[in-house]
């Protein structure tokens, strides 16, 4: 367990270490930074001040190690708008996406997998068929439009909610302490949630198909297992793997890329930020946020993989040495 | 042979004109074309015949188990002289595994690879007996030691993945052992087993069947395995029984040509679990035909042979369906 660990750690700095390559030609080397620093109207000499302070007449591969140097320490350097370390600034909007992205989550697995289940157990019912209809449509619609739709529905026409913004936040940073908090909370967790839970649909009833018509829950039949032990045992158990990995990849995307809903519904988010950050040109935000989004999805999938030996005894036998 | 088998009372399992068909695209296949027999208690019943001559769908069919597009479409079947084959679900449900239990064909399908032997063990005890779990581990355990497991409490802990064929096969029969039922339909249990273990394991049945009173239907390939197990045998063929009677009669004396050529290709010297080999031709397909359905393959085949082919007694219970029934020296 412990070799399946640390190697599986070495391919995650691997990985870790080309995207570092990536986003610093991506973001840093390509075009010059310069000329969105400075003023226009400065002297050459202070303009070559700036280069050598930055850096940027040395070789590339000297720039790269310096970027590495730096990031390995913790510093992305300072954001060009707001004039505080970019580190700060993004983690400071982390509570707001992360209790944005949980919440959808839970959302569309706690409706989800009981309606997946459903439609995997009685295919030919018309509820199933119904249910599979939503998830289509949940996963086909875009998501800023919902949203909107949400808007107009449940915040202009019957005035229930709030139509944007973020409730007070409490402990942690986060906003779901209070009912006030939720009320602005539900409608963008609910967008947000409609794809993953269209998703959930589709793999929780395949699998519950897949595994109501195997031999051994026909065995387990044959031993008079009532069908919700049947279900709630040999189902669950089978269905977990592909539900995990999804949910995992899922959660990462989540919290990345929640951008449309949160500048949909005007939520303070990570999203939010790396957007005005792409239209400011301010670059320490968005290579730092690129790196903390792959650092992300590495942390994710190895947690999945890890998860995996737990649901699965065979994984655990062949990642053993 | 248990000679000591009580006066005729109700057989533990009977079936009567037991009928499962499945609509497929090219029709309707008759899998299971009117066939009964009966179990007294105590009895190893056993039922041979080539693949796909509905020897499987016939275990599923008295179970309620047989899947759409499957259906049993006519039959009775009793369970100690009561019908059970028009229970209500919950009903049937009660009844498998407690009162009839089935051991399935493929050992390595049956147990489920996530979970370990004694969660599923447990589940089907405490399907039927509301006991605590670690008393129905207690159960399992002891049931794995009846088919002879060595260090049952350990073996509870394993995945399946973590057993041979031979041992996940045992643990399906520990498990149906677990309610003592009346009735157990076991479908090829031996196949995955070495010859020294099956013994093993025929004669621990022997010994339940003789204790117990459990009636068996011992489904099998193997000619060698009812011969000297079985009781009584019954002979399919593409769905219909053609031949049955007391098991030694059958293997000394087959009257119908297709338990003739069954027997003639057991070679001496046999491998026990070995699959019969095929016959020249293959099965036809069962269906609505009147007719003897081997005559396609029969060496004494006639024109009169598509018409219903009568059913000849040869004393002793040994009756099979043949327009010309092989002759044996008295
Ligand atoms: N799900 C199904 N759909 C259609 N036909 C089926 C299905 N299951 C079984 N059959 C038909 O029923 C017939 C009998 O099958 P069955 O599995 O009972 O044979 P068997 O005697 O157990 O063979 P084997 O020795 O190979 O296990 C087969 O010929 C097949 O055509
Ligand atoms: S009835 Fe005719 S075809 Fe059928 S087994 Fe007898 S002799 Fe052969
Ligand atoms: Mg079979």
């Amino acid at each position: 367990m412990l070799g399946f660990f640390l190697g599986r750690l070495a391919q995650a700095a691997l990985v870790m270490l080309v995207m570092s390559v990536l986003v610093f030609l991506g973001v840093y080397a390509i075009g010059n930074p310069i000329d969105v620093l400075i003023d226009p109207a400065a002297s050459p000499g202070q303009r070559l001040a700036l280069i050598q302070q930055y850096g940027l007449d040395l070789p590339l591969w000297q720039q790269y190690l310096r970027f590495l140097g730096s990031v390995l320490q913790g510093d992305f350097g300072n954001s060009f708008v707001f004039r505080i370390p970019v580190l700060s600034l993004i983690l400071s909007r982390l509570p707001a996406t992360l209790e944005l992205a949980t919440t959808a989550m839970l959302i569309a697995t706690l409706l989800g997998v009981p309606l997946g289940i459903w439609a995997g157990y009685r295919p030919q019912a018309r509820s199933s068929k119904a249910i599979m209809a939503v998830s289509v449509i949940g996963f086909s619609v875009p998501t800023f439009w919902v949203g909107l739709l949400l808007i107009l529905f449940f915040a202009v026409e019957f005035r229930w909610l709030p139509s944007g913004g973020r409730g007070p936040t409490g402990a942690l940073g986060l906003s779901i302490w209070s009912a006030e908090g939720w009320t602005f909370l539900l409608l963008p967790a609910l967008n947000l949630s409609l794809f993953k839970f269209g998703l959930l649909i589709r793999l929780v009833r395949a699998g519950t198909e897949e595994v109501m018509g195997s031999e051994h829950v026909r065995f387990a039949r044959a031993q008079g297992l009532p069908e919700r032990q049947v279900v709630g045992l040999h189902v669950l158990k089978n269905i977990g793997i592909p539900i995990i990995t999804v949910f995992g990849l899922e959660f990462g995307s989540t919290l990345a890329f929640a951008v449309v809903t949160e500048t949909v519904f005007n939520w303070p988010g990570m999203g939010k930020l790396i957007i005005e950050s792409i239209t400011a040109l301010d670059r320490p935000v968005m290579v730092a946020y690129l790196i903390l989004v792959v650092l992300l999805f590495v942390l994710i999938n190895l947690l999945v993989e890890l998860t995996y030996g737990f649901l699965d005894p065979r994984v655990r036998v062949k990642g053993a040495p | 042979m248990s000679g000591a088998s009580p006066v005729r009372s109700l057989p533990a399992l009977e079936v009567r004109g037991l009928r499962t068909q499945f609509a497929s695209r090219g029709g309707i296949v008759h899998a299971v074309d009117g066939v009964s027999f009966a179990i007294g208690r105590g009895e190893i019943l056993g039922l041979v015949g080539e693949s796909g001559s509905g020897k499987s769908v016939t275990g599923f069919s008295i179970l309620g188990l047989v899947e759409p597009p499957g259906r049993v479409v006519e039959g009775e079947i009793l369970l100690d002289g009561r019908p059970i084959g028009h229970l209500a679900a919950g009903a049937m449900r009660r009844l498998r595994g407690a009162q009839v239990a089935m051991v399935f064909q493929d050992p390595l399908m049956t147990l489920n690879p996530v979970l370990r032997i004694g969660t599923q063990m447990a589940a089907a005890v405490r399907a039927h007996d509301r006991v605590s779990r670690a008393a129905a581990w207690d159960r399992a355990g002891q049931a794995l030691a009846t088919v002879g497991i060595p260090s049952p409490r350990e073996r509870l802990d394993a995945y399946p993945h973590q057993l041979s064929g031979g041992m996940r096969q045992r643990v399906a029969i520990a498990t149906a052992l677990l309610h003592s039922p009346k009735a157990i339909i076991a479908d090829e249990p031996t196949t995955a087993l070495d010859v020294s273990i099956q013994g093993q394991i025929l004669a621990e049945v022997r010994r339940l069947a003789d204790s117990t009173g459990t009636a068996f239907l011992w489904i099998t390939h193997d000619l060698a395995v009812v011969s000297s197990l079985a009781d009584a045998i019954c002979v399919m063929y593409a769905g219909r029984v053609v031949e049955r009677g007391p098991a030694d009669a059958v293997i000394a004396a087959p009257r119908h040509p297709y338990t003739v050529a069954l027997v003639g290709s057991v070679p001496s010297g046999h491998a026990p679990g070995e699959r019969l080999p095929q016959l020249a031709g293959g099965l036809p397909p069962p269906g609505g035909d009147p007719g003897c359905l081997f005559r396609t393959r029969c060496p004494r085949a006639t024109t009169v042979c598509a018409t219903p082919p009568p059913q000849g007694d040869f004393g002793a219970g040994h009756t099979a369906l043949c327009h010309h029934p092989v002759e044996h020296a008295a």
